[in-house]
């Protein structure tokens, strides 16, 4: 198991908007500078808590997008249909209002180059943030890890992210599960065992998995790579969303 | 309260009971699934549950002797350390108590052990006194893989990471030994009312 964490209380602080970038349908990028900010672990998330002016306040958990050695600190929200927290960060939320925040949290869905590799990255929709925080984690370190990255979306204006993973040097497999362009050569379906199978690495290479997305794409792909022979212990998840049921 | 999110306006909860909702919580009629790797899948002719460590003497119960102890019902609230809480959750399981009756101990934890290598720690107390179960049904249907089954620990005064999914035993423990979230920084007991969400809270 990997080294635990020791924290001291995890304070709320102030972060500040510098600048917001659409990602995708529904999706934005948060880019905050947080002066306090005590750095985190690619992987790591953080909980965002929105205060009315008569008191009222709630609370969400975001995954980090951005790398350790990026300058700003980085969340990519997806607005939910009805999501209280995700629809005033994606709609209302302008440069230079200060939003409240604390982390960073969370020590197991996370990685770093000395827990070595090959790496297999699994997302589905907007499961792609913390797995950028890896690959870009990856690539400003100049991690010789070999790394693959099979990416999940409804469509092609709902890939997150879309003109910077090529530069990742990853070998990248998107799949669309809805809608595609009338020339699109990419794949088209699920993510599902025969999938895996080609393209992810085989049993023996004994991968790294982190597998993030809705919580029915998160169990189908970790029962297909279990499966396959992959090894559970090897596998991490996180999960979000409801069941629907 | 000094700090307010501009343009945040929030939404009431409407017919709702907010004194059912602990601080930070937000309710939702889903059941949202959490955990750290894939599902684990124990055929029920090998699982075991199992009382280990500073006792007696070590008991075991297969899944057929442990459910023909008796059990009960229970409808409780259920709050997620992710922020949602899940009111009126009906629940089928043994009490805690009824496994540990008649067990001779000097422990005052439990560390709960579960297929897959998940632990959690909890004082011996907060599942000896009526307030935690080991739960085979789930709205009266035997609980799902995703949610545990065939069966978890459930201790809803507790954020619901302690209520151990695929949990398979009990080991008690006179010192307090750290389960896999608590290390990872989460709190060590996890109050929901007192909003102990990470260590230090």
């Amino acid at each position: 198991m990997a080294r635990a964490a020791v924290l001291g209380r995890l304070s709320w602080q102030l972060g500040t908007v510098v600048e917001l970038l659409p990602e995708a349908t529904d999706v934005k990028s948060i880019v905050l500078e947080v002066p306090a900010w005590v750095g985190h672990r690619a992987g790591q998330h953080v909980d965002v808590r929105l205060t009315a002016e008569d008191g009222y306040q709630a609370q969400r958990s975001y995954s980090i997008a951005s790398a350790p050695e990026d300058a700003d600190l980085v969340l990519t929200v997806e607005r939910l249909e009805d999501g209280e927290v995700s629809t005033y960060l994606v709609d209302e939320l302008r440069v230079g209002d200060e939003l409240e925040l604390r982390g960073p949290i969370g020590g197991y869905f996370v990685w770093e180059e000395a827990q070595g590799g090959p790496l297999l990255l699994v997302a589905g929709g907007s499961g792609i943030v913390p797995l950028r925080a890896i690959l870009r984690h990856r690539a400003a370190a100049k991690s010789s890890v070999p790394a693959r990255l099979v990416y999940s979306s409804r469509s092609l204006e709902d890939v997150i992210y879309r003109n910077e993973l090529a530069g990742l040097e990853a070998e990248v497999t998107l799949t669309l599960t809805r809608v595609w362009p009338d020339d699109w050569s990419g794949r088209r379906g699920r993510v599902d065992t025969a999938l895996l199978q080609e393209v992810a690495w085989t049993p023996a290479e004994r991968p790294l998995t982190y597998v993030c997305g809705p919580t029915g794409f998160v169990e189908a792909v970790a029962e297909s790579l279990v499966s396959l022979g992959h090894e559970p212990a090897r596998i991490k998840t996180e999960r979000f969303g409801p069941t629907g049921r | 309260m000094s700090f307010v999110s501009r343009g945040f306006k929030g939404r009431r909860r409407e017919g709702g009971d907010s004194s059912r909702v602990p601080p930070g919580q937000y309710l939702t009629d889903d059941f949202p699934v959490l955990s750290a790797g894939p599902t684990p899948h124990t055929p029920l002719d090998q699982w075991t549950f199992t009382l280990r460590g500073a006792v007696d003497e070590p008991r075991s119960w297969t899944w057929e002797e442990f459910r023909a102890l008796p059990s009960e019902t229970v409808t409780v609230d259920i709050h997620c350390v992710t922020k949602w809480s899940k009111l009126d959750t009906t629940w089928t399981g043994v009490p805690v108590a009824t496994l540990l009756d008649g067990v001779e101990t000097s422990a005052d934890y439990v560390l709960a052990f579960s297929d897959g290598g998940y632990t959690t720690n909890l004082p011996l107390e907060d599942v000896a006194d009526g307030r935690a179960w080991v739960a085979f049904e789930y709205g009266a249907e035997p609980l799902d893989p995703e949610h545990g089954g065939p069966a978890r620990l459930l201790v809803p005064h507790l954020y619901f990471w302690k209520s151990a999914k695929w949990v398979r035993g009990l080991e008690l423990r006179e010192d307090d030994k750290q389960g896999f979230w608590e290390m990872y920084g989460y709190h060590n007991y996890g109050d929901p009312w007192r909003e102990q969400r990470y260590s230090g809270d």
